[in-house]
């Protein structure tokens, strides 16, 4: 197979795009569709401060590194969970983030989530019971209220993530198999600024997962290979190998799955929960996010609760 | 000598002479879940196997 524009041996090919491309052009590709991604949907301005939120994982340094390379003013946050998994994924997947932005010369903010707070997510999660031997929804709120926190406290208009299209499409699968239309109202690449919640975008939205693998590998990004080992048998790759299925026999069919959705929300399907969602917000009175009731927001509670079992744990290893 | 096609821990032998393509779907791995390489290059997956022909695939989805 041949490149499209030069001839030359192809690297990849993008059935559903009809079109195969040689490492030069493909690596020049992304990064021409991602601006145009980034204009299409209104994402940001070379004016904005974005904060790119980064894992060590192909997609989010994948990201960062075509963010850099358009000129945009883009920082770093990693988040440090505390999960080790026999082989030390969050050090790895850490220090490969470190290496990244030493070598570009960018900033990165680093957040440990145990020094912060006393525990690791794998320990939060054991401290309060919750999430069944699973610490993923626990992971999930924490880094959701850190990656608001550091994008108001820095002052950082816009906050972005490397979610590709294989994840939107998995997470639109979940959501419409129970019809959670409370998600779906708020499924999309660009989630507009709420009071005390930063502007939420996903750049890569229109790429396969395959494409910002290749993109990563291209570049000679090093990246994390080995999952957090709490996603072993995680929903979201089983959705993703059941659209794979549909994909292989109806080249584009995940994509036209996503863009249809997006067009037929932009029609007004699913418009009236819209704004019921914005009504219903409370302010947190200990951090100042937004919350669905009144008091103190899950992230609070959750820490309160951490601190508590971290205190009766300590009194009753004290007596005798 | 056949070709093989390695997976992560996996190590997979096939016939020379085929695609890549036929390999994955002869194995029932998914062409849209991995990266086909040769020598740390990247190749298509019309890519005829020569003999003796060693191919990585890199596993692409992440999930979480
Ligand atoms: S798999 Fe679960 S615990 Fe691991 S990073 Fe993802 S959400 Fe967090
Ligand atoms: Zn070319
Ligand atoms: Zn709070």
């Amino acid at each position: 197979m041949r490149c499209r524009k030069c001839g030359k041996p192809a690297v990849i090919n993008m059935r559903h795009h009809k079109l195969a491309l040689c490492k030069e052009h493909f690596l020049e590709w992304i990064v021409e569709q991602t601006e145009r991604f980034i204009r299409k949907y209104r994402m940001f301005t070379h004016d904005d401060k974005v904060l790119v939120a980064v894992s060590g994982g192909k997609d989010s340094l994948g990201l960062w590194d075509v963010l850099w390379r358009l000129g945009y003013q883009a920082d770093g946050l990693y988040i440090d969970l505390g999960i080790d998994g026999g082989f030390g994924y969050s050090n790895q997947s850490k220090e490969l983030t470190v290496a990244f932005a030493e070598e570009r010369g960018l900033k990165l903010h680093i957040v440990d989530v145990a020094a912060s707070y006393g525990a690791t997510i794998p320990e939060m999660a054991r401290l309060t019971h919750r999430g069944k031997g699973k610490p993923c929804s626990v992971c999930g709120l924490v880094k959701r209220h850190e990656m608001n926190r550091i994008a108001r406290d820095f002052g950082y208009s816009v906050l972005a993530t490397g979610h590709n299209l294989d994840d939107e499409a998995a997470v639109l699968f979940g959501n419409t198999l129970t019809w959670a239309t409370g998600y779906l109202v708020r499924q999309g690449p660009v989630l507009e600024a709420a009071p005390g919640l930063a502007r939420k975008v996903k750049p890569f939205f229109r790429f396969y997962e395959r494409e910002t693998a290749a993109y990563a590998l291209l570049r000679g990004i090093k990246y994390i290979y080995d999952e957090c080992p709490f996603s072993v048998g995680a929903k979201s790759i089983y959705y993703k190998k059941l659209l794979n299925r549909l994909e292989a026999d109806r080249p584009g069919a995940k994509l036209q799955f996503y863009l249809g959705f997006l067009r037929a929300k932009e029609e007004g399907l699913f418009a009236q929960r819209a704004e019921e969602v914005v009504e219903t917000l409370h302010t947190c009175p200990v951090c100042g996010q937004p919350t669905s009731a009144p008091g103190k927001c899950a992230f609070c509670r959750l820490v309160e609760r951490v601190e508590e079992a971290k205190r009766r744990r300590e009194l009753s290893d004290a007596s005798p | 000598m056949p070709a093989k096609l390695i997976l992560r821990d996996k190590t997979y032998e096939v016939p020379h002479g085929i695609t890549i393509k036929q390999a994955l779907k002869k194995l029932d791995i998914s062409a849209e879940e991995v990266i086909p390489t040769r020598e740390g290059e990247l190749v298509t997956e019309d890519t005829r196997l020569k003999d003796g022909d060693v191919i990585r695939l890199v596993d692409v989805i992440s999930g979480g």
